[in-house]
């Protein structure tokens, strides 16, 4: 077991389920000199057969992975940021999501959309967006939004093992070297959050990027004695319904903090969820903390004041906590 | 000079018989459903092929299983051409549960990938990455194996086309391009929304052009075999642009909606005659060359349609989905 940043973590998944199997191949926009790091070294150790360099062209590259699939292949399409999702958006939405139901379930169509995806690097409105509302609606598909480099790792490997079309979005920065398991069949399961914080007073539910900034509020938030129950979702197709309501059950007080615009967001939806499924354990109002109706702004403090951080959290709780019931 | 300027190089009398006997089928499938849709046999609508035919038969007559096709929402014959099953086709598209797809895809998408049918597609130029994927996995393959996509003049003004031409040029990779110019996009004459001819959009990616009579089914066997050739050998690309004529509207039942006439009768009526119309056209060929004397085409067309009827009392007397199928498929288990 080693520490490893993010995109290490990603090259290593990438690494070793390209060797068990010959079938996975990996294609996109400079993918063999990497421009992020998630790709690096894999088209000299697996050639440029198996590791391509595509024109930039995400409509045929989103499509080609569903007729390679389809084929027998194990295509790893590789999008650099999610705001090119919306460019190949055609194959995704009416092919990739669709092709098995509307065929009867004669194909499967084991694919991997992989992006980088929210702000954060004054990349601006589109380099920074969080794609993933507008994917949870196509069903059909599998995403899954690691928090850090273990969690990529396991994510990873579960996502080129599965037999459905798996989008696998990761911050651009993940934070901290983490410990990554060496062990070649270290797999997390698709549609599992993880309790990372246990606590009583209230449920935080984090996503992808916001996990951090969550993972740092509860340690405040306890040091004011509000005792945190953090739930990193992980995935949301399929979503962890039973880890969320245990956690409701429990807490009976819930925050949502999701990186995406708050119109149909991850979080919405996770709150609809709470309020069919958990409504009586409820104490207080489903909380969302999410991003305005606006895109994502250049400079760094205007950048910073739409999307969530550990404040927003720490407030947000902290009001609710105080709302007694 | 032969009428109809069929000059037959290659194909043997047997050959010839097979290539009419399936274009026979696909026009006989695609004139009950023409009728049967103005009863409300089924469901959804239906975009015929016929007078197309000339172009899917003569090239999926020399492809495998093992080759691929992905093709457009007039994609019966497409399904049909590459061996696909019309009893498992009528009952798709009678909505039932023998239906190719379960009753989920409907004309739109039949398909069968056991028999290399990546299917019909309701997303104009939505196949194009799918035929190149597949084409990607033959050639990854190495064994020969080759992927085509058919694709209208309309698809033609998708982007796509561009980066679909672009890759399969640069990684040569076992693509057949088949546009099957029938004149119309939708309702629109192609002319009035296309720059340029189609073929010419291939040639600047070194890709090899046919710019052929889609209704003359020996030149259109003569293209397909130097496309599937270059494909199986390992040459790359090759694109043919096949003209033809849309004889049916966009879709069936359309006068219901338009609020005015896009074409003349006038012109409808000159391409159904025989010197236009494809079979028609090939079954005067087969007398002229005493392949068939006038008995043996009746006893074909009889043959056929008794082979049609059968999938139609097929698809009537299958049994409806059950609902509860409906949520399946959406995702392997």
């Amino acid at each position: 077991m080693a520490k490893k940043r993010m995109m290490p973590a990603i090259n290593m998944a990438l690494e070793e389920e390209m060797s068990r199997n010959s079938k996975v191949i990996l294609y996109g926009e400079d993918a063999g000199i990497s421009l992020l790091g998630q790709t690096t070294g894999l088209q000299e150790k697996f050639g440029k057969d198996r590791v391509r360099d595509t024109p930039i062209c995400e409509n045929i590259m989103t499509g080609m992975a569903v007729g390679a699939a389809a084929a027998g292949y194990r295509p790893i399409c590789h999008l650099l940021y999610g705001n090119f999702i919306y460019t190949g958006f055609d194959s995704i939405a009416n092919q990739a999501a669709k092709l098995k139901y509307m065929t009867g379930g004669q194909v499967k169509l084991p694919i991997v959309y992989m992006a980088v995806i929210g702000g954060g690097r004054s990349a601006s409105a589109q380099h920074s967006d969080i794609p993933y509302p507008a994917l949870m609606n196509l069903g059909g598909i599998k995403i899954v939004v690691p928090s850090n480099s273990r969690t990529a790792k396991g994510l990873l490997k579960s996502a080129i093992r599965d037999e459905n079309p798996v989008f696998y979005l990761t911050a651009a920065s993940g934070g901290k070297p983490e410990e990554v398991p060496d062990d070649e069949d270290f797999l997390l399961p698709i549609g599992k959050a993880e309790c990372i914080r246990e606590g009583s007073d209230v449920t935080i539910i984090s996503i992808g990027s916001m996990t951090i900034k969550a993972i740092q509020a509860s340690q405040e938030l306890e040091n004011n004695g509000i005792s945190v129950d953090l739930i990193d979702l992980l995935s949301l197709l399929p979503i962890d319904e039973e880890t969320i309501i245990n956690s409701v059950i429990k807490t009976g007080k819930v925050v949502i903090v999701d990186e995406a615009r708050d119109v149909c967001s991850a979080a919405s939806h996770i709150a609809a969820i709470i309020s069919d499924k958990a409504f009586e354990y409820l104490r207080a109002p489903i909380k969302r903390i999410t991003v305005q109706d606006v895109a994502i702004p250049y400079a760094p403090i205007l950048e910073n004041s739409v999307i969530p951080d550990v404040k927003d959290i720490i407030n947000t709780v902290n009001l609710l906590i105080s709302s007694r019931s | 000079m032969p009428t109809n300027n069929f000059i037959n190089k290659n194909l043997s009398d047997e050959d010839i018989k097979r290539l009419h006997r399936k274009m026979l089928l696909i026009r006989k499938c695609e004139e009950h459903l023409g009728e049967a849709t103005k009863n409300g046999a089924f469901p959804g609508a239906v975009h015929l092929y016929i007078g197309q035919e000339a172009i899917a038969v003569p090239l999926c007559d020399q492809l495998e299983d093992t080759d691929w096709i992905s093709s457009t929402h007039r994609g019966h014959g497409h399904f049909i051409a590459k061996g696909g099953d019309i009893k498992q086709m009528m009952a798709e598209i009678y909505g039932k549960s023998t239906g190719v797809c379960g009753g989920k895809g409907g004309s739109m998408h039949v398909a069968d990938f056991k028999k290399g049918i990546i299917g019909a597609n309701g997303v104009v130029a939505g196949g194009m990455g799918l035929a190149v994927g597949a084409a990607l996995a033959a050639k990854m393959d190495k064994k020969g194996a080759v992927s085509v996509i058919f694709f209208g003049d309309g698809a033609a003004n998708q982007g796509v086309l561009m980066e679909a031409l672009n890759i399969s040029s640069l990684w040569n990779l076992p693509m057949i391009f088949v546009c099957e110019n029938n004149q119309y996009s939708e309702f629109t004459h192609t002319s009035e929304v296309t720059s340029g001819k189609i073929s010419d959009r291939a040639r600047p990616f070194n890709i090899p052009t046919h710019d052929i009579d889609g209704n003359n089914v020996i030149d259109m066997w003569q293209a397909s075999s130097h496309a599937v050739r270059r494909g199986r050998n390992n040459e790359g690309p090759t694109f043919i642009e096949a003209h033809t004529y849309r004889q049916r509207g966009h879709v069936e039942f359309e006068y219901t909606f338009l609020s005015r006439s896009y074409r003349d009768q006038s012109e409808v009526d000159l391409w159904k005659r025989d010197d236009k119309d494809p079979l028609l056209r090939f079954e005067k060929y087969l007398l002229e060359q005493s392949l068939y004397i006038k008995n043996d085409i009746e006893r074909m067309h009889k043959e056929i349609q008794d082979e049609v009827d059968e999938a139609v009392s097929f698809a009537l007397n299958s049994s409806e989905p059950d609902p509860e199928t409906a949520i399946l498929h959406m995702i392997e288990e």
